[in-house]
């Protein structure tokens, strides 16, 4: 009986927990006592006008710039923790611009990231065969959208917990975007993502929930389709016209920075 | 004729010396962002500890030249191992602290070194070998500058293995590029910290015995003098970049051997005005980042 009831706390749990997350840049507030959670299943999208902290947030949440506020992943506590720990304990980071290492092969890129003992190379070759043929190529050389798939295949190399996905198709041309939304698709059918994303199209093909930022602070949390057709919302809290947000244009019009 | 190619032979000797203190230098400012100026004290503690070796053993045979190599070099490693783990790691990011720290262990190393082996230069003696000359289109070219070469190519070359080959190789790689996202990808990036100043001590640590060989002698000022060279190929070489350094090692020391001789002895000056013009022109240096 227990067993069953920890088993499905378990399922239904938050994998994130962030509570009253605050984060500063060079002295300056960029989060600002943020909290929400993520489910165990699904995409949610982290939503906001641009410059309103939501690559500071995710930063924040691995550790790569300085904050307070408590986080648990899967129930355990990684505010304290080095940003390699709170890799390890099974999180994929997907970063705003891809940062792959442009003077390190696309092998060598993938053969970076590999934690686990048994990485899952096959999964990756099929759903990135074109780096395959391209495994011994400079990355500084690849195409934006082939470095987006070398960013996204190394956060799948690995068994995680939670992917941390930052504007993955900022600047890509409209065919790649759909693949990197495919990809995505098929990678939450086994991982949770919280997903930075400006192409409110996106949002909505794939994201369950959203998490709407405005100032550094939450302002609105829900089922990411309930915001996405509430023309008032969009327009207060991202800045956008209605009849051309939902269907494909960017957040960015009317954006604050 | 055989003016010039002394001075080319001179100049890739002294050219090995400065490379072999750069390579450390320009990884670990590649990697941590620290200018290390305690790196010239690697280098004296090497050629100090070579020296003993060579002194208690009573003996100046290749055997021994060889053991002092190993032994300067683990000295140097070691020394260096100690500073990062040490002084160097809690002060990472905070740029300011690491110059003060890394210019008064230099200060005190050499007060440390003058306190144990005295402030005079002490002499070194190396297999017969060394003080003979090998005939080069009529240049009487002294064998220890081949030795010199020889031994750096040969830490190029092994560095180069390192890495391009190995796991923790590609982990320095990729750090000189973007060190947060190498800590994104759940590595350890502080043991690859520790490496490579281990790695830079002990080829400074080796530089020093060769070093002692070069000149003749060993004092405590003996790091530090070629620590200055040393931070000027570094920049014209391009910051991180271990091609660059070797390239550009060898390029100010023969254009300071050429400038001493035929410009009046001005090579220092020379080299000043090669790295004005660098920073001018190419401020990334060589093969670089931006200095």
């Amino acid at each position: 009986m227990n067993t069953a009831a920890e088993h499905h706390a378990a399922m239904t749990a938050p994998v994130l927990r962030v509570e009253g997350l605050s984060a500063r840049i060079a002295g300056q507030q960029v989060v600002e006592d943020v909290s929400f959670s993520v489910p165990p299943t699904g995409i949610t999208a982290l939503l906001g006008r641009n410059g309103v902290g939501k690559t500071s947030t995710i930063k924040a949440i691995v550790g790569l710039i300085d904050r307070t506020g408590v986080m648990e992943l899967a129930g355990q506590r990684i505010d304290k923790e080095a940003t390699f720990k709170i890799i390890r304990r099974g999180v994929g980071y997907v970063p705003e611009d891809r940062e792959v290492f442009s003077k390190l092969t696309v092998a060598e890129n993938l053969r970076l990231a590999e934690r686990d003992a048994d990485p899952r190379r096959q999964l990756v070759e099929e759903l990135f065969p074109d780096l395959l043929a391209r495994a011994g190529q400079m990355a500084g050389t690849l195409s934006g959208g082939q470095q987006q798939m070398v960013s996204l295949a190394r956060a799948l190399l690995n068994t995680n917990k939670l992917l941390l996905v930052d504007e993955p198709t900022k600047g890509l041309a409209p065919k790649i975007v759909g693949e990197v939304a495919e990809t995505l698709a098929e990678a939450a059918k086994t991982v949770p993502i919280l997903l930075v994303e400006q192409n409110l199209q996106v949002v909505r093909q794939l994201a369950g929930d959203a998490v709407v930022l405005s100032g550094g602070r939450v302002v609105h949390t829900g089922p990411a389709l309930e915001f996405l057709d509430d023309a008032g919302l969009i327009q207060r809290h991202l800045g956008v016209s209605t009849d051309t947000a939902p269907h494909g244009d960017t957040i960015q019009k009317g954006a604050a920075q | 004729m055989s003016t010039v190619i002394l001075l080319l032979f001179t100049g890739l000797g002294l050219g090995a010396l400065y490379f072999l203190v750069a390579a450390g230098l320009s990884l670990i400012y590649g990697l941590m962002g620290v200018l290390n100026f305690a790196h010239g004290a690697f280098l004296t503690l090497g050629a100090f500890t070579g020296w003993e070796i060579a002194r208690r053993s009573g003996s100046d045979n290749w055997a021994i030249f060889l053991l002092s190599l190993l032994i300067g070099a683990a000295a140097g490693a070691a020394f260096a191992a100690f500073t990062e783990f040490v002084l160097i790691r809690r002060l990472y990011q905070r740029h300011i602290e690491q110059v003060l720290v890394t210019l008064g262990l230099s200060l005190a190393a050499v007060a440390l070194f003058d306190g144990i082996w005295g402030t005079d230069p002490v002499y070194i003696q190396g297999p017969a070998w060394f003080k003979d000359t090998t005939d080069i289109l009529g240049a009487k070219v002294p064998n220890d500058r081949f030795v010199c070469i020889v031994a750096a190519a040969m830490v190029l070359l092994a560095l180069v293995f390192f890495l391009k080959k190995t796991r923790y190789g590609m982990i320095i790689r990729a750090g000189v590029e973007n060190r947060s996202m190498v800590t994104a990808l759940g590595i350890d990036v502080r043991k690859a910290f520790t490496l490579v100043f281990t790695i830079g001590g002990a080829a400074a640590g080796l530089g020093g015995v060769l070093a002692s060989h070069y000149f003749g002698y060993v004092s405590p000022m003996l790091g530090g003098s070629l620590l200055i060279f040393a931070f000027i190929v570094t920049v014209i070489g391009g910051l991180g970049s271990l091609t660059g350094a070797a390239i550009a090692a060898v390029a100010v020391a023969i254009l300071q051997q050429l400038a001493n001789f035929y410009l009046g002895g001005t090579g220092d000056f020379v080299v000043v005005l090669a790295l004005a013009l660098v920073l001018l022109f190419r401020p990334s240096g060589l093969l670089g980042r931006t200095a």
